[in-house]
């Protein structure tokens, strides 16, 4: 596994919406590699014909009928927000069409 | 000072026609339906259309701390059905998965969707696309890839700009009514081999999809609501070379647009191939006023959406013994429906079109199913009854009109106890509550008039009103026979038959028949 | 074990005897509740075990209970009675912070599911408890508002992430607390301050209303000071919510009886080869033994077997956790709750999240944020969180084999005792290694209990017996963890906590 480098760590930040400073970079570089070689073990376990679990319990078809119900009204949905304007919820520019 | 170097003109388009001679089109067709469900994908919150901003939401779907989404019954069963309606097959064992990324019309900064296990894969759709210049229709059969689950975003909207769009925009406003209504993705195969067909067959396709989708009721499908989204890719290739590079546009919003889409992004790629250009993968934006497409976000680096399967929910098993269930309530497909009863009825496309452009198709059927000869239905139905009901502000099915009342119309005009134009009178009393068809005419003295003395007199008096005109008959003028003939028809209320009455005359002033 | 009646020392009884007292009209819900105010006024600026209390509702809650039981209406087995919520755990209109910067001073419109039964029970709520930010943590070090100090030495740490609601319990602020457990942040805590957690069979206890950490792993549950205490509040909390999609839809096993009936004879206890050994310092060694001894000696059979997957578990464990954690946390961007940094003139969308995010978040959080991207990432998923899932299935199978040849499993809880705060901090793989016993049991979702066995010869700190039965088994932890805290507390005339140094 080749080692995790500071600019690694910044493609990461990007994706995971962290803004880090330099010294960060370096310093969580360093400690990730560590714990991702630690962690890499598990390639260790021959596992091709095992199948992976996503859950613990064998639950299946856990669903909800078709009905509505009042959920919040807006004053309490946009209660905790940090800017609110006409009942909406006031965000930055967006530079990103998607 | 040295001239400029650089060229900064877009490269021009080539016509259409021209780009097809040199290039094949790829077609890729992503069409979400939202569904019509009473409450949202994994929570409970009411969906209707239209309501005060940030009134339909609740902890699930705003995604506050410690949420958690629980699937709605409904949405499984309504995609199983509508996989079923695309031939496709319904798989023993699935899960959702979350698409990973960052935007704020998305709560949760993931979006509950399907990867690599969709509900239903590998159908088709055999859809009927018309020919240029009214040559007929061809049936291409559209290869489906998938149609999976998944859950809609919020809605934005752009503040500050000079336009309302994104760009220039200051901030932006979230809505998240929308946020958590069930969506299905339907996924096309590559369309291949449709040369200059392509525009028409994505809005053909997109038309029929719509078609299905009502017929199963589970989405009102306007796309003009956002309620039916289709998104276009297309790449161009050379004859015999591999596919180019494809495009995708979005913001495609009515049937045209996406036949206007498909055939100006054609004409665009084809512009950038002849100069030796290459196609950018990008997303771009079809823009209805001027009818062609500008890039949007590039696709150069695509997005790592980091799928895993979505541990907060349990895998979705249908049941095969329930799958057969549904199919058995799969209606039939409405081109494949329309064709046959044009068949069965004796009409061509064209005039299958206006009945189903006229919403009264089926109306008609159920008409023609008790009993009503097609061409009486058809003419009833898409003549003055839909008249009627466009003037009353309602729709056709809601006119208390059954087809045994048209069968009964149909009689009496038969035996000559009515005509046409009373015909129009007795509906009218139908549909106001002034009872079935015999009672109105009994009722409003709507009988023709058969009894010849009293026609005759009719005549005499007409032609003793205009003698020109009877001088010009009885000189042989016989066309002139219309103007009596009119005069009778006006003193006898429309209740005279006109064929009768100009026979009549005509016998009366013995002159013959030109 | 005590089922005398009241003494004076309010703080010093179990929620069993403080129940009891109350429903007889010995004692008021009021003067339990205050006396616990009162303790919490004393201790907890050094403690420091809560980050909010709620003493006005909490005492309204008591006068409601005093009320109906004057009235003659029927009270829960826990009416009454105060308890210590870990601050994960939304609770409508109360600060819930998650140990987190980025949530200071939300507060939640609604409850989670856990909240509503309590309430439901009459159970009355102090406050919220300190914890690792976001539960990533054993030491409750890296939350955002300062440690929280273990009871025994206030120099040491109480484990975590769960460390306030163990330090709550272990200081007599309660005598009740609910924690959260995803790799061991019920049980951990409970090994090193001298008090008994435990974690459900996943799925046991709804998760809806607990800020989601790992999703496939986390798992709310019961802390207390004696086994019994912990069943009663197992009763009242778990059971089916449609709410998640993840929970049993089945009775939940009869703890309470089992704790009662206390009795490990015939029962088959299965030494894990891999959850002992070198890992584990001499004094916790020694301590598991003399347990292992009393299992014996109280009619049980000790068998060994052999889990050989369990040595991947910790890799497993740290690439799942990160993968799910990462996506759960994606939602806090200063957007519509929460902590907004960096807004301006200036500002885009993307500039502010990353902002917020950088400011809101701490260094744990951080890390395993980006570990968790990084496993995921598209080239990676295979090898890392792929793999992971596979492994996870070998470990589950290791545990279905054990469980054919006994009927619990038993390891010490933690492979040492408290250490002092500051010692791991620098060093993110030490501290992981803390839940190298623990993480085992939230991979393959079955049930676990720590209850504590003594103190070390080295230090005099308390040591920890975990536990394990198999998944929708959570009665099989009682039965075995009451004969052997009956056994103790038949050798030493008193509950272990007794011990703790005066505050």
């Amino acid at each position: 596994m080749s080692a995790i480098t500071p600019n690694d760590v910044a493609h990461l930040a990007r994706l995971a919406r962290l803004e880090l400073t330099a010294d960060e970079l370096d310093h969580y570089a360093a400690q990730l590699d560590v714990i991702v070689s630690s962690v890499a073990r598990v390639s260790e376990v021959a596992a091709d014909d095992v199948p992976p679990t996503s859950h613990p319990l064998p639950l299946v078809n856990v669903t909800r009928p078709d009905v509505a119900r009042p959920g919040l009204g807006a004053a309490d949905a946009l209660a905790g927000a940090p800017a609110v304007e006409d009942d909406r919820f006031r965000v930055p520019r967006i530079l990103d069409q998607d | 000072m040295s001239a400029s170097t650089a060229s900064t003109k877009p490269t021009s388009t080539v016509p259409f026609d021209e780009a097809l001679t040199r290039y094949e089109p790829v077609l890729g067709l992503e069409v979400h339906v939202e569904l019509g469900t009473e409450s949202k994908m994994f929570c409970a919150c009411p969906t209707a259309f239209g309501a005060e901003p940030n009134t339909q939401v609740c902890p699930v779907c705003l995604a506050l701390p410690g949420t958690l989404p629980v699937i709605n019954s409904a949405a499984v069963e309504s995609i199983i059905r509508m996989g079923l309606a695309l031939n496709c097959t319904i798989v023993e064992w699935c899960r959702m998965a979350r698409k990973n990324y960052f935007y704020p019309d998305m709560p949760k900064n993931y979006q509950i969707s399907q990867y690599d296990e969709p509900i239903c894969v590998d159908g088709y759709l055999d859809v009927v696309v018309p020919l240029p210049d009214g040559e007929g229709t061809t049936t291409v059969r559209v290869g489906i890839e998938r149609v999976h689950l998944e859950e809609d975003t919020g809605k934005l909207t752009h503040a500050g700009g000079a336009t309302g769009r994104i760009h220039g925009a200051d901030y932006s406003l979230v809505d998240y009514n929308r946020a958590g209504i069930p969506l299905v993705e339907i996924v096309t195969k590559p369309i291949t081999d449709t040369g200059a067909l392509a525009p028409a067959v994505a809005k053909a396709y997109v038309a029929e999809l719509r078609d299905i989708m009502r017929g199963l009721g589970v989405s009102d499908v306007k796309m003009e609501e956002g309620s039916l989204r289709c998104d276009a890719n297309v790449s161009l290739n050379r004859p015999g070379d591999e596919w180019g590079t494809r495009t995708e546009t979005k913001n495609v919003n009515s049937l045209r647009s996406v036949e206007r889409a498909v055939r100006s992004e054609i004409e665009r790629q084809a512009g950038v191939l002849d100069t030796g250009g290459r196609i950018t993968q990008e997303t771009r934006h079809f823009h209805e006023d001027t009818g062609v497409t500008t890039p949007g976000r590039s696709k150069e680096q695509a997005e790592d959406y980091r799928y895993f399967p979505e541990p907060d929910l349990v895998p979705i098993a249908p049941d095969a013994a329930w799958v057969e269930q549904l199919r058995a309530t799969i209606p039939e497909q409405p081109s494949i429906r329309r064709a046959r009863l044009a068949q069965d009825w004796g009409i061509g496309a064209f005039e299958m079109e206006s009945l189903v452009n006229a919403g009264v198709l089926q109306l008609v059927e159920t008409s023609v199913e008790e009993g009503v000869e097609p061409d009486a239905a058809r003419k009833w139905w898409a003549g003055e009854l839909l008249r009627v009901a466009n003037e009353r502000g309602v729709e056709p099915q809601d006119l208390p009109v059954a087809p045994g009342d048209i069968k009964r119309v149909e009689e009496l005009i038969a035996a000559g106890t009515i005509n046409d134009k009373l015909a129009r009178s007795v509906f009218d009393g139908i549909i106001s509550g002034e009872g079935d068809a015999d009672a109105v005419v009994a009722a409003r003295g709507l009988t023709v008039v058969s009894d010849d003395s009293a026609l005759l007199a009719a005549i005499e008096q007409a032609l003793a009103d205009q003698p020109d005109v009877a001088e010009k008959i009885r000189g042989g003028k016989v066309a002139a026979a219309g103007a009596i003939v009119g005069a009778v028809m006006k003193a006898t209320r429309g209740q005279a038959d006109a064929g009768k009455v100009r026979t009549l005359l005509l016998d009366h002033l013995g002159v013959a028949e030109a | 074990m005590p089922t005398s009646p009241i003494d004076a020392d309010l703080i010093r009884q179990s929620a069993t005897v403080l129940a009891a007292a109350i429903a007889a009209g010995e004692v008021s819900s009021r003067e339990v509740v205050q006396a616990h105010l009162d303790r919490i006024g004393e201790v907890d600026e050094a403690v420091h075990a809560f980050l909010h209390v709620t003493a006005h509702e909490a005492l309204e809650t008591a006068d409601t209970v005093d009320a109906k039981r004057a009235a003659g209406d029927p009270l829960g087995p826990l009416a009454g009675v105060p308890l210590a919520l870990k601050d994960v755990l939304a609770m409508r209109g109360v600060p819930t912070t998650c140990g987190s910067r980025i949530l200071e001073g939300w507060r939640p419109p609604y409850d989670a599911t856990v909240v509503e039964r309590l309430r439901d029970a009459d159970v009355v709520i102090l406050g919220k408890t300190n914890m690792d930010e976001f539960a990533m943590g054993s030491s409750t070090e890296h939350s955002a508002f300062g440690p929280t100090r273990n009871p025994w030495d206030l120099d040491r740490i109480p484990g975590g992430s769960g460390g306030g609601s163990a330090a709550a319990v272990a200081a007599f602020e309660a005598p009740l607390a609910i924690g959260t457990d995803t790799g061991g942040s019920i049980r951990q805590p409970a090994a090193v301050t001298g008090t008994v957690g435990v974690k459900p069979t996943y799925g046991g206890v709804s998760r809806y209303g607990l800020v989601a950490l790992a999703s496939s792993l986390d798992q709310a549950g019961p802390c207390a000071r004696t086994v019994l205490d912990a069943a009663h509040l197992h009763a009242v909390i778990a059971g089916h919510d449609p709410r998640d999609s993840t929970s049993i839809d089945a009775a939940v096993p009869d703890v309470i009886a089992a704790a009662q009936r206390a009795d490990v004879r015939g029962m088959r206890v299965g030494l894990v080869r891999q959850l002992d050994g070198e890992g584990y310092a001499p004094g916790v060694r020694q301590r598991f033994a003399e347990a292992v001894e009393i299992l014996t000696h109280l009619g049980a059979e000790i068998v060994e077997v052999d889990c050989p997957h369990f040595e991947y578990a910790l890799g497993a464990y740290y690439l799942i956790l990160p993968s799910e954690a990462s996506s759960n946390l994606a939602r806090f961007d200063g957007m519509r709750y929460g902590l907004r940094s960096g807004d301006g003139s200036d500002a885009s969308v993307e500039s502010v999240m990353s902002a917020t995010r950088e400011a809101g978040f701490g260094a744990e959080v951080k890390r395993r944020i980006m570990l968790g991207t990084y496993a995921l990432s598209s080239g990676y998923y295979d090898a890392y969180y792929g793999q992971a899932q596979k492994v996870r299935t070998l470990i589950r199978r290791d545990f279905d084999a054990a469980f054919d040849k006994a009927d619990v499993l038993i390891s010490p809880t933690a492979p040492t005792t408290a250490f002092r705060l500051g010692e791991k901090l620098d060093d993110p793989l030490a501290m992981y290694l803390n839940d190298i016993a623990t993480i085992p049991v939230n991979l393959a979702g079955n049930a676990a209990m720590s209850l504590p066995i003594g103190l070390s010869p080295d230090d005099g700190l308390p040591v920890g017996l975990q536990i394990m039965a198999p998944a929708m088994a959570d009665d099989r932890l009682y039965l075995a963890g009451a004969a052997v805290e009956g056994a103790l507390y038949d050798r030493w005339g008193h509950l272990l906590i007794e011990e703790a140094p005066a505050l």
